[in-house]
This record gives C-alpha cells, sequence and structure tokens, in this order.
C-alpha cells in the first residue's frame, strides 16, 4: 500500500499553499482602480447576483480609502470577504467588464475587492437598526446561506438562534472551500465579523433530525430559515466505489482542512469537472502526490469549472483528460490499484463509447461529481417538507417552502448554481420576504 | 534629411530650440556639463544675486500633484536663486561658454533696483562671455518678499524701468521673464518692450499651495510644521502658459517681439503648440528634472519626426502659424454647427457620456435597448464636446460638422455664411439690416 498520511500543518500551507493564493500588491491596487472607468449602470453590477456597487468600491480605493471601498462592498453583500477569495469572477463580474476586450482585460475586480476586504472590521458593517422585534428566527445551518441570513435578520432586530450541526460555523467555506483560498482562517474571521453583537446565538453541534427538530422549532420560533446546505455525495455507481483509497472529495477536504491526517496517494484519479475536482486535484498535488490525473466524461466546455481554475490545476501539474468515463475501479486486498476508463467521444451531442477501456494504475481515487441533499438526515421531519425534481427543497419566488413559516436558501434549494454569492443573493431575497411576511403578522 | 532645429534666437545660436530654463538643472557646471553633453541646444543659468548668496531651507523644497500612474503632473518649488557667490558662478559660466560655443548660454539675474549694481556686475556678465541676459521678474516666492522677482513683474513700471536699467548697461540681448501672476500678461511685455527688452520669455512659476498635509495640517512641502506658496509648473500649467503666449503674440503693437515658451513642456507637441502660438523656441525645466536629461533625445527626435511629418524643413515654417486663428469669442461662427457621433462599433458601453449629457449637459445620448449600446440624438445634440470628454475609448465619439441642411436642433438651415456675435440680431449693438429701420 503506497498511501502516505499527511497532515496540513502550518509550515505545509505555508510552503506548499501559500503561493497559490491570488493578492493584488497593494502597491499596485490605485494603478488597478483607476483602470476602472466607473461605467453608469455597470454591467459588472448587473452580473453580480448580490448587487455589490464595484465602480463605487472602486473608486473608493484609488482616492486611497480602502476601508470605505469594503463598507461599500459590505453595503450588498455580508459575506463579500470570502465571495472575493472564492468567487469565479472571470464568469460574473469581470466577465462582464466593458474592458474584457481591451488589452490588459478586464478590471480585476475580484482582487481589487480582496484587497479592500482585508481591511474589514465589524465597525465596517452596516449599522442594525435600533429597533428590538419581539419575534424569534431558527437559522438552521451556519454556512453561507445561513451567516448571511442570520445577519441580516439580526441587522432588522430579529433574536436569531443559530444552529450549526458542525463545531465550528462556515460552512464549505471553512470545511470545502480549497484550503489555499482560505488562508489565515478567514472564514473564521467573517463569521466573527457576521456574529458581532447579541442578537445571534451560535449553537455549533446541533443537527437537525438529530439535537433539534423541524416541528419544535416552528412552534418554538416565530420563523425558521433552513440553510442546510448538501450532506449527500453523489456516487458514481461503479464498481469498487468502496474500496480503501476511493473516497468522495467534500469530506477529505473537510477533514484536511480541519488539520486531521489524511491519506495521500502517489498516482491519483480525479473523477469529475467542477470547481471541486479542481480544488482535490490542486490540493492532493500540493499534499505530496506525484501524477494527479482528472478525468471528465465530456469536452472541456461542458466543464464546470472556470477557464482559470482548470489552467490552476495544470500549473499545478495536474494532467486533465477529457471524455473518459470511469468503468470501474480495480482493487487488490481491499486497496485501489487501478481505474478503468471508457473513452468517448461527442456524437450529436452525446457522448458515446469509443475505442478499447485504459487501464490506468493508480492507488488513490477521488470523486467530485457532486453533491446531494439528503433528507433522510432529518428523519420524519423531513417528510413534511415538499422537494422539488432535484430532490431538493421546493420553494417559491421568493424562497418560501411548502411549510407555513419556513424558508430555505442556499444549496439546500439549488435555485442557482452552488456558489457563495449565490447564497448570499438567495439569503437577502429570503431575508426581505420573510421581513414582509412577519410584518403581517403582528 | 532630417529637419533643421537650429534657431537663431535674438540673435543667439543654438544647435535645437530647446533651453533649459534658469532653475535647479542649470545651476552649477557640473549639471550644465552633463546637459550639454545630452545634447540640450542652450541653458539659463539658474539666476545670480549680488552676494551675500541668499539660503535656502534645508528642509524640503518641492511640492507635487501626482496623478494615475503616479505620474507627476504639477510641480512647486520654494527654492530661492542661486545660493552660491556670483563670482564662482561667472567663473563656471566662462568655463562652460569656452567649452561649448556652438550652445546658447544666457545668464538669469535678479538685482536690486540700484544702478550701481547694474552698472557694476552686467559688464561682468558679459566678460564671461554669455550670449545674454535673462531678467528674473517673476519668481513668486520667497524673492518678491524682497521686493525683487513677481513683486517686480507685477509692476508694469517696475519692469520697465528693470529693463531700461539692464540695457543701459550690457551689450547683450536682453530678454525678460514674465511672470504669469498678474491680471493680463500683455501689460509687462509691453511695459518691457518699452523698456527696450529685446524679447520676453514666458511663464515663470504660478503662485500655489500645491497640497495640504492634512496630518500636520499645514501646506506642502512643510517646512518645520509651516509651509508657503511655491511656484507651480509641470504639464499641469501649458494650457495657462499657451493662453499668455498667445496674448502676447496677437497683441497688436507686440506683434513681432520674440518670445522664449516656458511652462510645461515636456514632449514634442508641447513645442509644436508653443511654437505655433508664436514662441521662437522653448525651456524646459521640470520634464528634465523628472527624467533627466536624456530626455532631450525625445524632445528632439520627436520634434523633427512631426516636422517630417507635415513636411517642414525648419522652425520658421510653423512658428506663428497658429495665431492668425486666436480669436476673440465675438468673432467665433455662431452658423457653424457640429454634433457628436458614437461609433457603435468602437462603443463599448459603458454610459459614461450618457450620464454625463443627462445629468449635466443637454439629454442628447440615448441607450440603445438591444445592444446595450449609445447613440446620439441630434435634435437634442448641441455639439458641447462633454461626450468626447468622458469617452474613455479612443476615437469613439467625434464631432462632425454639418455642412448642409436644417440643424434638427434649432430648425435653422444650415448656411456657408458665417455670422459671429457682433453680426448677430440678438446682439443689441449688432448693425441692423436695412429695412428694419435702423440703418447704420
Amino acid at each position: 500500500m503506497s498511501l502516505s498520511t499527511v497532515i496540513l500543518s502550518p509550515e505545509l500551507l505555508e510552503a506548499r499553499f501559500r503561493p497559490l493564493e491570488e493578492v493584488l500588491p497593494a502597491s499596485e491596487a490605485p494603478m488597478e482602480a483607476e483602470r476602472c472607468y466607473y461605467c453608469h449602470d455597470a454591467p459588472c453590477v448587473t452580473a453580480c447576483p448580490t448587487d455589490i456597487d464595484i465602480p463605487g468600491f472602486i473608486r473608493a480605493i484609488a482616492v486611497g480609502q480602502p476601508a470605505r471601498a469594503a463598507e461599500r462592498i459590505l453595503q450588498a453583500n455580508p459575506l463579500g470577504g470570502s465571495c472575493a477569495r472564492v468567487c469565479p469572477v472571470e464568469s460574473l463580474c469581470e466577465q462582464s467588464c466593458v474592458r474584457q476586450g481591451e488589452e490588459g482585460g478586464p478590471v480585476r475586480i475580484g482582487r481589487l475587492q480582496r484587497l479592500s476586504m482585508a481591511q474589514a472590521s465589524p465597525d465596517l458593517f452596516p449599522a442594525a437598526t435600533a429597533e428590538v422585534r419581539a419575534q424569534k428566527i431558527a437559522v438552521v445551518g451556519a454556512g453561507p446561506a445561513g451567516l448571511a441570513g442570520a445577519y441580516l435578520l439580526a441587522r432588522e432586530g430579529f433574536a436569531v438562534d443559530l444552529f450549526e450541526a458542525q463545531a465550528r460555523a462556515g460552512g464549505l467555506n471553512e470545511s470545502g472551500i480549497a484550503a489555499y483560498k482560505m488562508l489565515d482562517d478567514a472564514a473564521q474571521h467573517e463569521v466573527a465579523h457576521l456574529l458581532t453583537g447579541d442578537r445571534i446565538q451560535l449553537r455549533c453541534g446541533m443537527a437537525l433530525g438529530r439535537d433539534i427538530a423541524l416541528a419544535q422549532l416552528r412552534s418554538d420560533y416565530d420563523a425558521v430559515f433552513l440553510a442546510l446546505g448538501l450532506q449527500g455525495q453523489h456516487r458514481l455507481q461503479i464498481p469498487g466505489e468502496d474500496l480503501a483509497g476511493v473516497l468522495p472529495a467534500v469530506p477529505f477536504i473537510a477533514r484536511m482542512r480541519r488539520g486531521e491526517p489524511v491519506p495521500v496517494g502517489q498516482k491519483v484519479a480525479v473523477i469529475g469537472g467542477g470547481m471541486t475536482a479542481m480544488d482535490i486535484a490542486v490540493q492532493i498535488r500540493l499534499l505530496g502526490a506525484e501524477e494527479v490525473h482528472l478525468c471528465y466524461r465530456r469536452g472541456p466546455e461542458a466543464m464546470g469549472a472556470s477557464a482559470r481554475e482548470q489552467q490552476l490545476a495544470r500549473d499545478q501539474g495536474v494532467l486533465i483528460h477529457h471524455f473518459r468515463r470511469p468503468l470501474r475501479i480495480e482493487g487488490e486486498g481491499g486497496d485501489c490499484v487501478a481505474i478503468w476508463l471508457q473513452p468517448t467521444v461527442l456524437q450529436d451531442e452525446r457522448c458515446v463509447d469509443q475505442g478499447q477501456p485504459l487501464r490506468w494504475a493508480v492507488d488513490q481515487v477521488f470523486t467530485a461529481i457532486g453533491q446531494r441533499f439528503n433528507p433522510e438526515v432529518w428523519g420524519e421531519d423531513g417528510a413534511s417538507l415538499q422537494l422539488d425534481a432535484h430532490g431538493k427543497i421546493a420553494v417559491d419566488a421568493d424562497f418560501r417552502t411548502s411549510l407555513p413559516g419556513v424558508w430555505a436558501a442556499g444549496d439546500c434549494v439549488g435555485r442557482s448554481d452552488d456558489l457563495t454569492v449565490h447564497a448570499v443573493a438567495d439569503a437577502k431575497r429570503a431575508v426581505l420576504s420573510m421581513l414582509g411576511d412577519l410584518r403581517h403578522e403582528t | 534629411m532630417k529637419p533643421d532645429l537650429s534657431t537663431e534666437f535674438v540673435g543667439i545660436r543654438s544647435p535645437n530650440p530647446f533651453w533649459l530654463a534658469s532653475a535647479p538643472p542649470t545651476d552649477r557646471a557640473v549639471n550644465v556639463q552633463r546637459a550639454f553633453k545630452a545634447g540640450w541646444g542652450g541653458v539659463v543659468w539658474k539666476t545670480l544675486g549680488i552676494d551675500p548668496p541668499v539660503v535656502n531651507v534645508n528642509g524640503p523644497r518641492y511640492g507635487f500633484w501626482q496623478g494615475d500612474n503616479r505620474r507627476v503632473q504639477g510641480f512647486s518649488n520654494i527654492e530661492l536663486i542661486s545660493d552660491r557667490s556670483i563670482l564662482s558662478n561667472l567663473r563656471e559660466i566662462a568655463e562652460i561658454k569656452a567649452q561649448w560655443p556652438d550652445r546658447a548660454v544666457v545668464v538669469s539675474v535678479m538685482f536690486p533696483l540700484e544702478e550701481s549694481v547694474w552698472a557694476e556686475w552686467l559688464p561682468r556678465v558679459e566678460a564671461t562671455g554669455a550670449d545674454g541676459i535673462e531678467l528674473n521678474l517673476g519668481c513668486p516666492h520667497g524673492m518678491s518678499e524682497r521686493g525683487m522677482g513677481s513683486a517686480m513683474g507685477q509692476a508694469p513700471e517696475l519692469v520697465e524701468m528693470v529693463t531700461r536699467l539692464a540695457k543701459a548697461h550690457t551689450g547683450l540681448p536682453v530678454i525678460v521673464k514674465l511672470t504669469p501672476n498678474v491680471t493680463d500678461i500683455t501689460w509687462g511685455a509691453v511695459a518691457a518692450q518699452t523698456g527696450g527688452a529685446d524679447a520676453v520669455s514666458l511663464i515663470n512659476t504660478i503662485n500655489s499651495i500645491v497640497s495640504v498635509d492634512l496630518e500636520r495640517m499645514a501646506p506642502m512641502p512643510t517646512v518645520d510644521g509651516k509651509g508657503t506658496h511655491g511656484g507651480y509648473c509641470g504639464p499641469a500649467v501649458k494650457p495657462i502658459a499657451l493662453n499668455m503666449v498667445a496674448e502676447i503674440a496677437r497683441h497688436p503693437t507686440l506683434a513681432g517681439l520674440p518670445i522664449s515658451g516656458i511652462g510645461g513642456v515636456g514632449t514634442w507637441r508641447d513645442t509644436a503648440e508653443f511654437m505655433a502660438l508664436g514662441a521662437s523656441n522653448v525651456q524646459v525645466c521640470t520634464a528634465a528634472m523628472l527624467y533627466g536629461f536624456r530626455i532631450i533625445e525625445d524632445l528632439v527626435g520627436g520634434l523633427q519626426t512631426w516636422m517630417t511629418e507635415q513636411g517642414h524643413t525648419r522652425l520658421e515654417d510653423f512658428i506663428g502659424r497658429a495665431v492668425p486663428n486666436v480669436s476673440d469669442w465675438s468673432q467665433l461662427n455662431l452658423n457653424f454647427v457640429t454634433k457628436a457621433q458614437i461609433d457603435v462599433d468602437r462603443c463599448i458601453g459603458c454610459g459614461r457620456c450618457y450620464i454625463a449629457c443627462e445629468d449635466t449637459s443637454h439629454q442628447a445620448i440615448g441607450r440603445v435597448a438591444d445592444s446595450g449600446r449609445y447613440q446620439v440624438r441630434a435634435e437634442d445634440c448641441v455639439g458641447c464636446n462633454l461626450c468626447v470628454a468622458v469617452c474613455p475609448v479612443s476615437d469613439c465619439i467625434s464631432m462632425a460638422a454639418m455642412a448642409s441642411g436644417v440643424d434638427p436642433r434649432t430648425g435653422v438651415p444650415i448656411t456657408a455664411q458665417p455670422m459671429n456675435w457682433t453680426q448677430h440680431p440678438n446682439n443689441p449693438m449688432a448693425p441692423r439690416p436695412s429695412g428694419e429701420g435702423q440703418g447704420d
């Protein structure tokens, strides 16, 4: 067995992960900010799901006040800090920048946002309303959607109990995102800012269906906001998936980021084509894997990962293979020794098999083919909530679930792409609707 | 063959029209030596005063305004005239002139209004072999508090008097350097001409506080907690200098008085603009201070390239060529109609022209719904040029003159017949056409 055991130590983080940080030197910031044309009705703002006033915050940087830029960002997006680190800006704001086609490319909005958010402090968040409402709200799940929802509700004067199944708040920002994007405990700093004040009580280690019940929450609170995220991992449904050395990526990253010992193979296959596939491929390289082969069943244009993420992976020596459908994983004594892949070609927009299956010797396989909502985890409570065609919680345009007084947002809803920025945008919308409905009730 | 850049300015020859202005770069032989090696056509030596020499501050002398990219746009100084003894300056001037006979060496002086001083020192300046004298009547800081510099330049009668004094005691050409810190630049120029000046040079620096240190609550440069107004120069002052040069060049009695143009010259284009408005040569300081003497290669090469493109073989081909087109407002053709045009293929949809026109001009720009690009409504466009100014894309918005048809904004037919304000019916002073009972 060739797997070694590695702990993501602070030294390893500094030596191997730190160099991947994409930061704009402070000395370059004013010049980059001056590149912004300060557009009227700017397309970058339209492209941002949370409507950050991008020209406005960039102008604050240009005139030498990055803290005011952070203030401007936080007015629209309380998670502006983590969004600056994880947003695929190349397909959102930067893609729509009017300088896109110009020499020098679009204004580097993401990096400017990151630079200003380095100034973030609780003082820079918009002032909470002085009014204290009598109503109490339960928010379940302290990932991006739950944090944004809890923060916005508290800002409006509600008392909020925020339940989190894990030991720490932050959700995927804390456990799922690649470690090199969230260095310096960035997720926890943001959580601390969002939970400043006495209106939000964070209660970690409280899982729905185990420690708390939806029916109980509905009777104890004036409203319930579900931001449960996704717990289930999609399976490949191929033989050999349960061999040692075959692991879903997200739980692996969570263990690694918690500093637990994790197994690292020499020759590794990653199955998938999204951000998580890139994240695990890059990180397993950084942890010491000699060869990392990322296999995707379709072509490059169908990949969920942005071009920038793909390039980053290639820069780290990850070999990306397209049109390879996993057939089975071969074991020996319970360990994984090889993966069998069927080459495919595109015919009439469908992938069809062509040629002989390939056998690649690997000692570790990661699956990163998406997560799914897992209603079983919260037992009989779940049965009362309507799910949509994709098995996620069904909501209306304002994020109301089928149960009165219960809203849901974020990945457990699946109304938009599974991005932090969408989770925040969902939460903003849901809170607005909660405000309206709860006002009618009183 | 490259265009000939050699000049003869009030009898002073130099291989090119670029002189270093009287300023820190020309304070000492070691600097001037380097300047001539680099290729400068001439220098105006840093202003001499009589002993004992002045004393400069030991704190910062310069303040500045930086634009995008940290490039200096405006520069300000509180340095005084040469703080070295007049004799050591004269010795160095003689050495330099002997070594560089083909270059122009003009000596700037600032002496008190005592004839004996002029009588004693001007012949000694002349004895160095220098080519001319420039009278510093312009320094706005420090020396002006002692009644010299701009304190003299601001009083036309003193300008005339000093010029006469200088002319009385030297046979060298006398150039009077004018201060821009006046209401009307031509008053000083007329006084200089009346006093017998051979030429004027302008502008000297502008009274300014370039910025305020908001920590110390004091002007910059700050000397031990206090600051004083300085002399402003650099690219920021060029428009002011161009106007003043033009005012002298088109003045009815000053026409023909040679002008040495000064104020923000840093490129061939600046040079060509000063000369087109009537300057026979230019003096440069800030550009050299910011980039070093090597900038002369860019100035010379740039000017020659432009002249070649234009078919100019010598400087006289374009000196003063724009002067006839500098006019009073009342002479502008009110029948001339332009409209903004947006090139939709170049438009990037930033909306800058739209919001500028909508908020602060005439609501003449609209968004094309499908494309997100913008277009001008000629029926609302007054042709103000604001959209051209704010557009970040080069050659995207242009002003097009209407040659025929009807101005859709006013309904007035376009005519080739010009009409200025002196002829306009709205002008109560304009002559009435016959038949209206008010024939002239």
